[in-house]
């Protein structure tokens, strides 16, 4: 019994549109499904056609269609014209190069090309070039070629389009198309110039022979240009008043590209470039398009700087533009070229930072990143304000990326210490739950450095605590500092601003109340406990402190457990030790930079990475920096602040501290150093990799050791390390021993070096050099050297000696060339 | 290049879609959803340029879309494709859309997607922009359909 007819597509739709559910839908769909699948066995041709249109249909609502499949080649096959248009449609929406079936179309394809009709021509193209895997691409190629060079214009900008794909898909047939693109840009029909020019913008990003070689094209371009904008009106390219502006903006970007680093044809470009920008009309999109086309080609190619500036100015008068298109155009093209014309974009700054205020999403957030790329030195207090009212009311996605871009600005640009530190409160206080982690080790490091804020800081971290525990990075912070500087607190000296009355047991409070809070993490009550711990030094309250450590000597957090059980043992084994081990921390070395350190490609300044094969065709824009935020320092480092203070360690517990800390595997003694250096040993960690220089980590084994003083039975050598993120400073510790028979006592070490070196001291290991080669005393020399010059040094030694008191000078001067190349 | 174009109406019901790039037919599907759910947020009033949903490419690609009426207009690009020029192409599609049927209206594009698609395959192939001279697309599309 022979099926009744399949219903039309028409029918099919209206039918579906009846449908009230979901389910409702999907029965119809369904039993359609079941009909067309037995038509299909059948083998019908009749209906074949429209039962295609109607799995179509039903693919693109979401149902599947892979049965279709073969159907569509048959279709292809098939003779007429309205068969093989649904048969190709199909292909392409249903088929791609992972299913093997698509193999089969290869030769209905070929036959088509070079079918009689060009609008099958034509559609054997659109789909070659649709979806053509390699293997078709291979065999076909020498088909497309041949129509590239067909008259027929209609096929000949197909055939490029689709040389274009095959390129992608196969580059080594690049060369195949050569000999065709000769005569491209002499046709008249403005959509095969097109598809030209976009097949030749293909091929130049992909080769750089190509890109020689058509670069002779430009004088040809720059006449097509000039063409399209002196003409009168053309009807049937006009759009909005400007004539062909998609061609206009296609060749606009081939001549950025040919233009980039050569500067024969960027100063060809120059008139026309000039000309497009000041004659265009910007009342419409069409004149912005291709406004913003020419000035990223300016800033892309060599031009003068007369032309530079025009094209920022032009930017500038967009970002007044009312359309919020226009002003994320421009936006987006600022980020690109602030590098290299900064000053020039310092102008618009005002405007960048009103559309921070914005409604629009996309818009906020470039322009925040834009932003912290013009912060500087001058503007640092105005735009601080405007980026911390910003970060205020910003959305949280941008909170994170928007509180490290201030702490990077304010570490770099900071007018003050205290402004600085208010700066970090701040963001602390506004976006604390949304700060990176490693801010929290940063900032601390910075509290340390400004030893005369001491006081006001832990004041200010105080009182933000009283208000408010639940932002864990602040709490961090504050408990640290509570933990240091808990004498500073109570004493109630602050110069800075009115100093609180607090009494001891109020900030035990506060720090217990930190360690029962539901709002604490593990990590922000292992930092409470420490810093109770280290109060039991600087308070007096010693009862309440050993209560609470020994309470948890048994909690539940491992974590926890094992820092109150040790510092248990600390009050009871080892308290003469206590007051050593929970000094005051020293000034501590900045090791690396901070954040990520992604460079931004700009338009002005990118490497020639155009000039490498690549697969996508996307070249002077930018690598994606919508998430990431610039790195400000451009990839440089920052110089590491050598201090010139001296930690301050008594001379008689530093011994023995140092034997404590330099000997990890002492029995029965308590971990040295707890928790409080965990802050300290995560910059090197973390950062480390992130630094753009080299590491020099081999080359500190190479530099081999010294001799530099060898008298009286008094031998100095020096060893030397690199070091690590600044090749400039090396680092050199100095082993004093003594053969005589009697100590020298009251060892002192002096060191002075010439004018372009800078040097930095630290503490000696003792000041007793015990006889008969006991034992050691070792301190350690910072030299910074940034001109590279050789390495001289005058040391003087005093001692007494036998009850004698001794003092000699010395020059060094036979210091290895490693350690100072 | 450009990766995909959707149209769909303010209820997300696709109108028509095409890839360029092959995806599943659910993740087709899933990012026909997804960008109709970012677009669907935006504003009367704010620009028409998006960051690319994660499964059509993350913040490598654009989302350009256009709102008529109960339609949306989506365009996912990459970055090599000009977002003011996309703009205009939405523009010159809809307005040779509107040439061929004749004051087009939803109820055109459900009944005649062939004919969408046919259009389009005149204006875009492979992702990239074929024809922009819209009296040259309609002229080929009369051609074919006799």
């Amino acid at each position: 019994m022979r099926m009744p007819a399949p219903i039309r597509l028409r029918e099919l739709i209206r039918t579906i549109r009846t449908a009230r559910t979901q389910a409702e839908e999907r029965e119809m769909i369904q039993k359609e499904c079941a009909a067309i699948r037995s038509s299909f066995r059948e083998e019908d041709n009749t209906y074949r056609c429209r039962n295609v249109a109607k799995l179509l249909y039903m693919h693109m609502l979401g149902y599947p269609a892979h049965f279709g499949q073969l159907e569509c080649l048959k279709l292809i096959a098939s003779q007429k014209f309205t068969d093989k248009r649904i048969g190709y449609l199909g292909a392409m929406l249903l088929l791609d190069e992972r299913q093997d079936v698509h193999l089969l179309m290869t030769n209905c394809i070929k036959n088509d090309l070079n079918h009689s009709t060009q609008y099958v021509q034509g559609l054997a193209l659109c789909t070659l070039g649709c979806m053509g895997s390699s293997e078709m691409c291979r065999d076909l190629a020498g088909e497309v070629e041949k129509l590239l060079k067909t008259s027929n214009s209609y096929l000949r900008k197909k055939a490029a389009l689709c040389a274009v794909h095959v390129i992608r898909k196969v580059p080594e047939l690049m060369e195949m198309f050569l000999p065709a693109t000769k005569n491209l840009l002499s046709e008249k029909n403005h959509g095969v110039l097109h598809t030209s020019v976009v097949l030749l913008t293909e091929m130049c990003e992909r080769s750089p022979d190509m890109l020689s070689h058509f670069r002779k094209l430009v004088p040809q371009l720059v006449r097509i240009l000039k063409n399209l904008i002196m003409s009168g009106y053309s009807p049937e390219h006009d759009v909005s008043g400007i004539s062909d502006p998609f061609l206009q903006v296609r060749i606009l970007r081939l001549l950025r590209i040919l233009g980039k680093g050569d500067d024969d044809s960027s100063e060809a470009m120059n008139d026309i470039l000039a000309q497009v920008a000041t004659n265009t009309e910007t009342s419409k999109n069409v004149g912005n398009a291709i406004l913003y086309e020419t000035v990223l080609t300016i800033m892309d190619i060599k031009s003068e700087s007369g032309l530079r500036v025009l094209a920022i100015n032009i930017l500038g008068r967009f970002l007044l533009n009312n359309d919020k298109n226009i002003r994320y155009v421009a936006l987006t093209s600022l980020l690109k070229t602030v590098q290299t014309d900064h000053n020039a974009v310092q102008r618009h700054r005002s405007t960048i930072v009103d559309c921070l205020k914005d409604l629009d999403v996309s818009i906020k957030r470039r322009a925040m990143e834009l932003s912290f790329a013009l912060v500087n030195g001058n503007n640092i207090r105005g735009m601080m304000k405007e980026l911390l009212y910003f970060l205020d009311s910003c959305d949280p996605d941008f909170k994170a990326d928007c509180a490290s871009g201030i702490f990077l600005a304010a570490e770099k640009y900071a007018p003050s210490k205290r402004w600085h530190i208010d700066t970090i409160m701040r963001v602390l206080t506004t976006a604390g739950s949304y700060v990176r982690d490693d801010s929290v080790p940063n900032l601390i490091q910075l509290i340390t450095n400004s030893v005369e804020m001491h006081a006001y800081t832990v004041q200010r971290l105080y009182k933000a605590l009283l208000d408010d525990i639940s932002q864990q990075p602040l709490v961090q912070v504050a408990s640290w500092c509570i933990g240091e500087y808990g004498d500073l607190l109570v004493s109630g000296q602050c110069e800075e601003e009115e100093p609180i009355q607090v009494s001891e047991d109020e900030v035990l409070d506060v720090l217990e109340g930190l360690l029962v809070s539901n709002l604490s993490t593990p990590v922000t009550r292992g930092y409470s406990l420490t810093a109770i711990m280290k109060l039991s030094t600087r308070f007096s309250s010693l009862n309440r402190i050993k209560k609470v450590v020994s309470i948890y000597g048994s909690s539940i957090d491992v974590e926890l457990q094992q820092r109150a059980v040790e510092y248990n043992a600390l009050f009871k084994k080892y308290d003469h030790m206590r007051p050593a081990l929970l000094e005051r921390m020293p000034i501590m070395e900045k090791t690396a930079t901070n954040g990520p350190s992604e460079t931004v490609q700009t338009n002005g300044e990118t490497d020639s990475t155009i000039l490498d094969t690549k697969h996508l065709p996307s070249i002077s824009q930018p690598a994606s920096q919508a998430n990431d935020l610039l790195d400000l320092l451009g990839g440089n480092d920052v110089v590491p602040i050598i201090q010139t203070t001296v930690p301050t360690k008594p001379a008689s517990a530093g011994g023995e501290l140092l034997d404590l800390l330099g000997d990890l595997s002492l029995t029965g003694g308590p971990t040295p150093t707890p928790a409080s250096s965990v802050p300290m040993s995560q910059p090197p960690f973390l950062l480390d990799g992130l630094t753009s220089q080299p590491l020099f980590n081999d080359i500190a084994a190479v530099i081999p050791p010294m001799t530099a003083y060898n008298k009286n039975g008094l031998i100095i050598e020096f060893t030397f390390e690199r070091s690590n993120p600044n090749p400039n400073i090396a680092v050199i510790t100095i082993h004093a021993t003594n053969s005589t028979e009697a100590d020298m006592t009251e060892f002192v070490f002096q060191a002075a070096v010439p004018k372009t070196f800078q040097l930095q001291l630290l503490s000696p290991s003792s000041n007793v050099v015990p006889a008969f080669n006991q034992g050691s005393v070792t301190q350690v020399i910072r030299v910074l050297n940034p001109q590279k010059q050789q390495l001289r040094m005058r040391i003087k030694l005093t001692y007494t000696h036998k009850g004698s008191p001794v003092q000699d000078l010395a020059e060094v001067n036979n210091f290895p060339p490693q350690s100072w190349q | 290049m450009i990766k995909a174009i959707l149209i769909f109406n303010n209820h997300g019901k696709p109108r028509m879609s095409k890839f360029y790039e092959h995806y599943t037919e659910d993740t087709e599907q899933q990012i026909i959803r997804e960008t109709f759910h970012l677009v669907s947020k935006r504003d009367e009033n704010v620009c028409n340029f998006l960051e690319g949903g994660l499964l059509i490419g993350g913040s490598e690609n654009k989302l350009i879309y256009r709102h008529y009426a109960t339609l949306y207009f989506v365009f996912c690009v990459d970055s090599s494709e000009s977002e003011l020029g996309i703009l205009d192409l939405i523009q010159v599609f809809v307005e040779t859309l509107d040439k061929c049927f004749e004051n087009v209206c939803e109820l055109d594009l459900i009944f005649h997607l062939d004919k969408v698609h046919n259009i389009l395959a005149e204006m875009v192939m492979g992702g990239m922009v074929l024809e922009t001279n819209m009296s040259e697309i309609i002229t080929q599309v009369e051609a074919q359909d006799q």
